[in-house]
């Protein structure tokens, strides 16, 4: 494809991307005091990444098996509150022992 | 009022994000050169667009020759979630925070930065948000460049085992708080419940993913924000 013809493109899909991130950022400024807002942005964050993160995560390796227990141990580690990184790393390695393991049996 | 403005810590909170980010931008730049972008078209589209599910959508519409309103459309469509997340952000952004600098963190307000933003107590300020950009930025760019150009040459399994980083931060964000606070915990259950459904209904399960967040998180949050309104200033504080 020549650069020319991929130009249109990258300019359309980066520009409704930035604007779609933007513009709520740069608009909404003031403090929201309406206390049903206020609850309703609380609990957003919470159901957004629920959302995103069941089923899908029982399908982000190559089996579901490991993706479960992998799921498990980020699910403990994050219950005692152990961090992002810890969380993440251990769980991925985790995933690995279980695959390695299945890959042997 | 306490607001947030460790760089430091924002890069080391970004870095979870950035390894997430490495496996996924591989797999983004093995597909789109695959498709037939060049490693260059590849990786101007993780540096300018920044989001997983968007650029996947693009690359099929851009290499079959597709219509310009229709990439526009898939796009708003996939990535209006972030919206959502921006006014949300919008109302945890500390004083530090200008109006340039809206427009620059909002740039890389992904969907995991989003989440690592608000998990932080209180406010957060500019050089907090930086570092937080940072390198899940460079992370997100790396990755699409070397799998562009050096497709294979991670094995299978570490790729795998790599797929589940970003979710097992998301893990991390929510348990902790949900552990916390009774109706967080019901909110994310009742969010689980609803992804379910839409994704193993027939019919449901043909609404984009991106509509499927939108429409998941509106209700979700409708209706815990009317069983269990937060008291006030705090809320982070106050819903426990």
């Amino acid at each position: 494809m020549i650069f020319f013809e991929f130009l249109p493109y990258l300019l359309v899909s980066a520009g409704v991307t930035y604007l779609v991130r933007m513009l709520p950022m740069v608009l909404v400024r003031k403090k929201i005091e309406n206390k049903f807002i206020l609850s309703f942005l609380h609990y957003v964050p919470y159901s957004v990444l629920t959302v995103m993160t069941i089923p899908d995560i029982f399908y982000s390796t190559s089996s579901p098996v490991s993706a479960s227990v992998g799921f498990a141990a980020a699910f403990v580690l994050a219950f005692f509150d152990k961090g992002l990184l810890r969380v993440a790393a251990i769980s991925c390695a985790v995933v690995l022992a279980v695959e390695g393991i299945m890959f042997l049996l | 009022m306490n607001e947030l403005k460790s760089f430091k810590k924002g890069i080391f909170d970004g870095l979870p994000i950035c390894l997430g980010y490495l496996a996924v931008s591989f797999a983004f730049g093995i597909s789109a050169v695959g498709q037939g972008l060049s490693v260059f078209e590849a990786l101007i589209i993780s540096m300018t667009n920044v989001t997983s599910a968007g650029q996947l959508a693009a690359v099929p519409i851009i290499v079959s020759g597709g219509t310009l309103i229709e990439l526009a459309v898939a796009q708003l469509i996939i990535n209006l979630r972030y919206s959502l997340m921006s006014v949300s952000l919008s109302q945890k952004l500390g004083k530090s925070v200008k109006l340039a600098d809206r427009f620059l963190i909002s740039f890389v307000n992904t969907d995991e930065v989003f989440a690592v933003a608000s998990a932080q107590r209180g406010k957060v300020g500019k050089k907090y948000l930086y570092g937080l950009i940072l390198t899940p930025y460079l992370g997100w760019s790396f990755g699409t460049l070397l799998g562009a150009a050096a497709g294979d040459i991670l094995p299978e399994m570490i790729s795998s085992a790599l797929g589940l980083a970003i979710f097992g931060m998301f893990v991390a964000i929510v348990v902790p708080d949900a552990r916390k606070s009774k109706p967080i915990a019901l909110c994310a259950l009742f969010s689980a419940a609803l992804s379910c459904i839409f994704r193993y209904t027939p019919k449901l399960s043909d609404i984009p993913s991106g509509f499927v967040i939108i429409i998941c998180a509106v209700v979700a949050s409708t209706v815990f924000a009317i069983a269990f309104p937060v008291k006030g200033e705090n809320d982070k504080e106050e819903a426990k």
